[in-house]
């Protein structure tokens, strides 16, 4: 543990006065007497049920892979990628060949040193699995390692997101694992968690649907840089994690304010003035960036393969109705933002956004009339044990019978909807026309991580659009390297998006955290990290 | 049922009989007189919400949510902003359809199914084997797994609810019949070449309806109860459309915050439940002393 | 009597085999596909296609059940679809919890219900009478959840006596325990109590009319004595089948206190499993779940023997 750790360089400066106190007595470990073993017990947002982080999109199994397994690269606060296993990397002149090399000190959890050829196998698994992998793998002529330490990987053509996309921070991460796992079909799930991360994942205390447990894994070396974000040292400072999944709300919170647990999740924001009139506990916005609530349409069926009538429900709604329905309180949320690729991100411009920001009930029917709807049912797809997506679902069955059209909620359980959108038949035989959910900001920051304006028909995310203008537009965007350059494509992709409407955005808001003032170094982040985290 | 070793009239008299003892009985038992008042006040309530000009029970307002009780919302508002007063005078409406359906559907299927069993000796032994391994299935769980099969909708919870009480009646129905199949006059009418069904219908049906009737409450009431929590557990009726289960199911978060999201659908679905068991343990007093034994 | 129970558990056979192939039927025409859910939003139909390959679930029915029943004949209730973990396992960390939470709950029960129906019984008619009985339908109208808020809401919150939600092994730390179950129990128990209560009651006033007990009142015995000796004796059957069969009835509550007091217990497995469609996992908690009813079922029988000599198998 080096002193550059000591600074978690985001927080408020009297958090980093206590936190260096922390990490200066915990330096001094081995003089101190033999202290009680220092335990954090959270309340992650959902049950870990899968343990494979390559093998399942969900953030929770993203969130525990961060845990244990560690990145090649990743991203910092400014949304730059940093090396994190890797001490560095150098490109060819041609821009065709990447030279990584391996920092010195890294092992696996059962004790082997990491080799470039665990990294070789583990991006080759990714790059089966992930959005952004296979777009990567498409344009990768080869992966090889050259010796222990040293990995190239090879191109067939240009291309700006290498780096990006190994230094994805949000799912499906390209965590490093052990070769022997890494070459596991990525079809199957890996049955044992080997990574080389900060914490060790405790396979016999796992119950799924109640506990998850992490230890301390001395081994780990951080890296000197102050945390921030994915990048930087990731020094554990407690002994062990607990996640309690506790499926209640109402008891979750009753918990923290209970001190039977110290950090909620994603505590709601309607229970927030109950959970901060207790003067123990600190609630949060960790994650700055926020999270996109997603209106889909299907784009096989009537009446949403129109594209006036997905431009009338453009008109129809309003973020803001979105917005209270599932936050609440306006301190979470944006009262407006039209940028498809997030506000506040590198992308983010208000280019066509009219519609979305006015709502114009009389505009929304003429343009219905225009398109001919003749009261065909909408079936709109209602998960209602997920109360942002019903809140969504609410709100659009509202505001698309405000202007005449005949809609039908079906009310169903997330798990349901996650298979029945992808049927492709007919509405009326289990197919759907409108699902609602929602992207962290990290997913929808720039036009390829975001899939769902992927338009390339049946190929594309849930909803199948087609539109060659975009697809074309988003290429274009990931072989060019220039920021400017790549801002101007995103205004004209924008403009189309717009028009074309793959999916309503029905706003920006930001989910906080709550945790007990026992709790230190907390780090701002898009992820909840766990490292940095001392508790007292 | 002592009677019937006696005498056997015809069905419509001894029915009318039954309806006498009935009226009879809930001027004579007052808590019994209470239930179906209480009953029939919270149904009067449901089903003329939508003629008392409230707010739709639908109607959402976001900015308006959580609102406290008022004048212009007497229980104030849930987390869309819809209006709660109306959405649990409404809910009452799915709540007793659920129960009531329940209950009728459940006995319906359990009188036939108990007595062609209790009856034929060689249907009853594969059908009981049958009706035991529905009965082994804790009936929640198994009606949670309908629902998550069949989709959630009123007319779904309903049948989920009703199959796994069906064996309980078939069970009750059966061991009515099997004690009157030994009795004298069943025998003489078999003996006298009568047909089943016509045996079935004349002499054993009217003996079943008693006790069917009082079950038929107590199912009814846990109905009730048992579409609440299935709303509570993800697999409930669609909660636009409110019911008693699923607007506590929808504002259980709120309960420490808000509580009368979950108190005063609690409150309704509680007096309701309260009155059916005891007009039922009234019905049950006056139609079959006897049957005190199975409560 | 050994005869007997052979008899019965070899009964039992054909309803389990019963019980699994309806269950194994029902779960397979279920709308929603797990592999779907495992696969995520980036994975193409291929792929989604290999995963349900790699779990098996491309095959024939028939064959999935036939290989699900061969390896359950051998104690092997295969593995979760979505955490790899064997059903055994998953089971075995759930046991504990709702076994205790039921036991407690029916504990708490039968000493307070009995004494109580008991009472309401000897001064039939009385204002005591009438409020143990409304007490007791009301334990029957007020759903499981509401009554658990409340506890948490009174018992955690305002006094700050007992935990909001969790559940501690009672062979890790006893205190603990204890506080974690009461309220839970409590909650769960409000359905149990009333029913035992109103059986008691009922049981008892139909004894009471025995000419035995009136004998025993000619001969001066003490009330008491008389009450519990002579007429509780005699009305033990009818109430310990109610206790037994009651514990199905308790499982409806035990799924809804699982999931508000947070405690990891065999009913939210099942219910997460059903949600979810991981069908190895529901298969076997159903058959545990029916086993456990026959079993209880035969035991109830047995019980008759301790408290009527007359009994015999």
């Amino acid at each position: 543990m080096t002193k550059h750790n000591c600074f978690n360089y985001l927080a408020v400066p009297v958090r980093r006065l206590a936190l260096a106190g922390t990490v200066a007595a915990a330096g001094l470990g081995i003089a101190a007497p033999a202290l009680a073993e220092s335990v954090l017990k959270v309340v992650p947002h959902a049950d870990l049920r899968n343990i494979d982080p390559i093998w399942t999109t969900a953030y929770i199994t993203r969130n525990h892979g961060y845990l244990v397994f560690d990145t090649l690269f990743a991203m910092d606060e400014n949304l730059e990628v940093q090396p994190q296993m890797a001490e560095g990397h150098e490109v060819s002149e041609d821009g065709l060949t990447y030279t990584i090399t391996l920092r010195d000190g890294l092992t696996f959890h059962d004790g082997t040193p990491v080799k470039a050829e665990d990294a070789v196998a583990s991006i080759k698994r990714w790059g089966q699995r992930d959005g952004m992998g296979q777009k990567l793998m498409r344009v990768t002529e080869s992966v090889e390692a050259v010796d222990d330490k040293t990995l190239t990987l090879t191109l067939s053509e240009p291309y700006g997101l290498v780096l990006a996309s190994l230094g994805k921070i949000s799912s499906n991460v390209p965590f490093i694992m052990p070769k022997r796992l890494a070459d596991t079909d990525p079809n199957a799930q890996i049955e044992e968690i080997i990574g080389s991360g900060p914490f060790e994942f405790v396979a016999d205390e796992w119950q799924p649907g109640n506990q998850v447990i992490y230890k301390k894994f001395e081994g780990y070396v951080p890296r000197d840089e102050p945390a921030s974000y994915a990048a930087g040292g990731k020094v554990a400072n407690v002994d062990r994690i607990e996640w309690r999944y506790i499926p209640d709300a109402a008891t979750a919170s009753q918990a923290l304010m209970a001190g039977e647990v110290d950090y909620y999740e994603t505590p709601a924001v309607d229970l927030l003035p109950m959970i901060q009139s207790d003067p123990g506990i600190k609630v949060e916005t960790v994650d700055p960036l926020g999270t996109q609530g997603v209106i889909r349409f299907n784009f096989k069926h009537p009446p949403f393969d129109n594209k006036l009538v997905r431009q009338a429900a453009l008109w129809a709604v309003q973020q803001a109705d979105y917005m209270y329905a599932i936050m609440g309180d306006p301190e979470y949320f944006e009262e407006f933002c039209g940028a498809y690729f997030m506000c506040g991100g590198p992308y983010e411009t208000d280019v066509g956004s009219e519609p979305l920001r006015e709502k114009d009930i009389e505009k929304a029917k003429a343009l219905l009339a225009e398109a001919g709807y003749d009261g065909t049912p909408v079936v709109i797809l209602d998960p209602t044990d997920v109360p942002v997506a019903h809140g969504e679902a609410l709100v659009t069955a509202q505001a698309l019978r405000d202007i005449g059209m005949n809609v039908e909620l079906a009310a169903l359980d997330w798990a349901t909807m996650t298979s029945r959108r992808a049927v492709r038949e007919a509405p009326s035989e289990g197919g759907w026309n409108i699902f609602p959910t929602w992207w962290l900001a990290v997913d929808q920051l720039n036009p390829i991580t975001n899939i769902s304006v992927a338009t390339s028909g049946d190929n594309a995310w849930f909803g199948w659009p087609e539109n060659q203008k975009i697809e074309d537009l988003r290429n274009a965007f990931a072989k060019e390297t220039d920021l400017e350059k790549q801002k101007a494509i995103v205004e004209e992709l924008q403009a189309e998006l717009y028009d074309f409407v793959p999916y309503i955005p029905t706003g920006q808001y930001y989910q906080p955290t709550a945790y007990r003032d026992n709790v230190k170094g907390v780090l701002t982040a898009p992820v909840p990290f766990f490292w940095n985290i001392s508790v007292e | 049922m002592t009677d019937t070793t006696i005498k056997d009239p015809s069905l419509g008299a001894r029915l009318r009989h039954r309806a006498d003892v009935v009226v009879d009985s809930l001027q004579r038992n007052p808590t019994m007189l209470f239930g179906l008042s209480v009953l029939l006040v919270m149904a009067f309530m449901s089903f003329i919400a939508p003629f008392l000009g409230l707010p739709s029970p639908m109607e959402q307002s976001p900015r308006d949510r959580l609102q406290p009780p008022s004048v212009e919302a007497f229980f104030g508002t849930d987390m869309y902003g819809r209006d709660l007063f109306s959405r649990v005078l409404h809910g009452g409406q799915v709540s007793l359809v659920v129960g009531l359906s329940v209950a009728a559907l459940a006995t319906a299927f359990g009188l036939a199914i108990g007595l062609v069993t209790g009856f034929m000796r060689r249907v009853d032994a594969v059908l009981m084997r049958f009706m035991d391994a529905l009965m082994s299935i804790p009936s929640i769980l198994l009606a949670i797994a309908l629902v998550a099969l069949w989709g959630s909708s009123v007319p779904n919870v309903i049948l989920a609810l009703t199959i796994p009480e069906i064996p309980r009646v078939v069970r009750l129905v059966r061991s009515v019949v099997l004690m009157l199949r030994d009795q004298l006059y069943v025998q003489a009418a078999i003996a006298a070449g009568t047909s089943t069904p016509r045996i079935l219908i004349r002499h054993i049906l009217p003996n079943t309806i008693p006790p069917l009737i009082v079950q038929a409450t107590y199912i009814c009431a846990q109905a009730v109860i048992f579409e609440a929590y299935l709303s509570f557990v993800g697999a409930g009726t669609p909660p636009e459309i409110p019911s008693w289960g699923n607007i506590m199911a929808e504002g259980r978060m709120f309960f420490f915050q808000t509580p009368a999201i979950i108190l005063y659908p609690g409150a309704f679905l509680a007096i309701t439940v309260f009155a059916i068991n005891t007009f039922g343990d009234g019905l049950r007093d006056s139609l079959d002393p006897r049957m005190q034994r199975s409560v | 009597m050994i005869a007997y129970i052979i008899r019965r558990l070899l009964a039992t056979i054909p309803i389990m085999a019963l019980v699994a192939v309806f269950v194994f039927m029902l779960l397979h025409l279920s709308p929603t596909d797990p592999a779907l859910i495992i696969a995520g939003d980036f994975a193409t139909p291929e792929q989604v296609d290999e995963i349900r390959r790699q779990l098996g679930l491309n095959e024939p029915l028939y064959q999935q059940f036939l290989s699900w029943a061969v390896n359950l004949l051998q104690g092997d209730m295969g593995k979760s679809i979505y955490s790899g973990l064997p059903v055994t396992t998953l089971i075995g960390q759930r046991v504990e919890p709702t076994l205790m939470l039921t036991l407690c709950t029916m504990l708490i029960a039968i000493t307070l219900a009995i004494p109580l129906g008991v009472i309401a019984a000897w001064k039939v008619g009385t204002w005591i009478d009438r409020t143990v009985m409304t007490l007791a339908v009301l334990g029957f109208s007020v759903p499981v959840f509401v009554i658990g808020y409340l506890l948490i809401l009174g018992g955690s919150r305002k006094l700050g006596w007992f935990p909001v939600q969790g559940y501690t092994s009672i062979l890790d730390d006893f205190g603990g325990f204890i506080s974690h179950i009461t309220l839970p129990a409590l909650a769960l128990g409000a359905v149990y109590m009333a029913l035992i209560a109103r059986m008691t009651r009922a049981t008892m006033l139909e004894v009471l009319n025995e000419d035995y007990v009136r004998t025993a009142y000619a001969k001066g015995l003490a009330t008491r004595k008389v009450l519990v000796k002579h007429a509780l004796k005699n009305a033990m059957v009818p109430i310990s089948t109610t206790i037994g069969l009651g514990v199905a009835l308790l499982i409806g509550g035990v799924v809804v206190t699982e999931t508000v007091f947070a405690i990891p217990g065999l009913g939210r497995l099942t219910v997460d499993a059903v949600l979810r469609t991981d069908y190895p996992v529901i298969q076997g908690v159903i058959l545990v779940f029916s086993l456990t009813y026959v079993l209880l079922n035969l035991l109830v029988d047995l019980s008759y023997v301790l408290f009527d000599p007359r009994i015999r198998y």
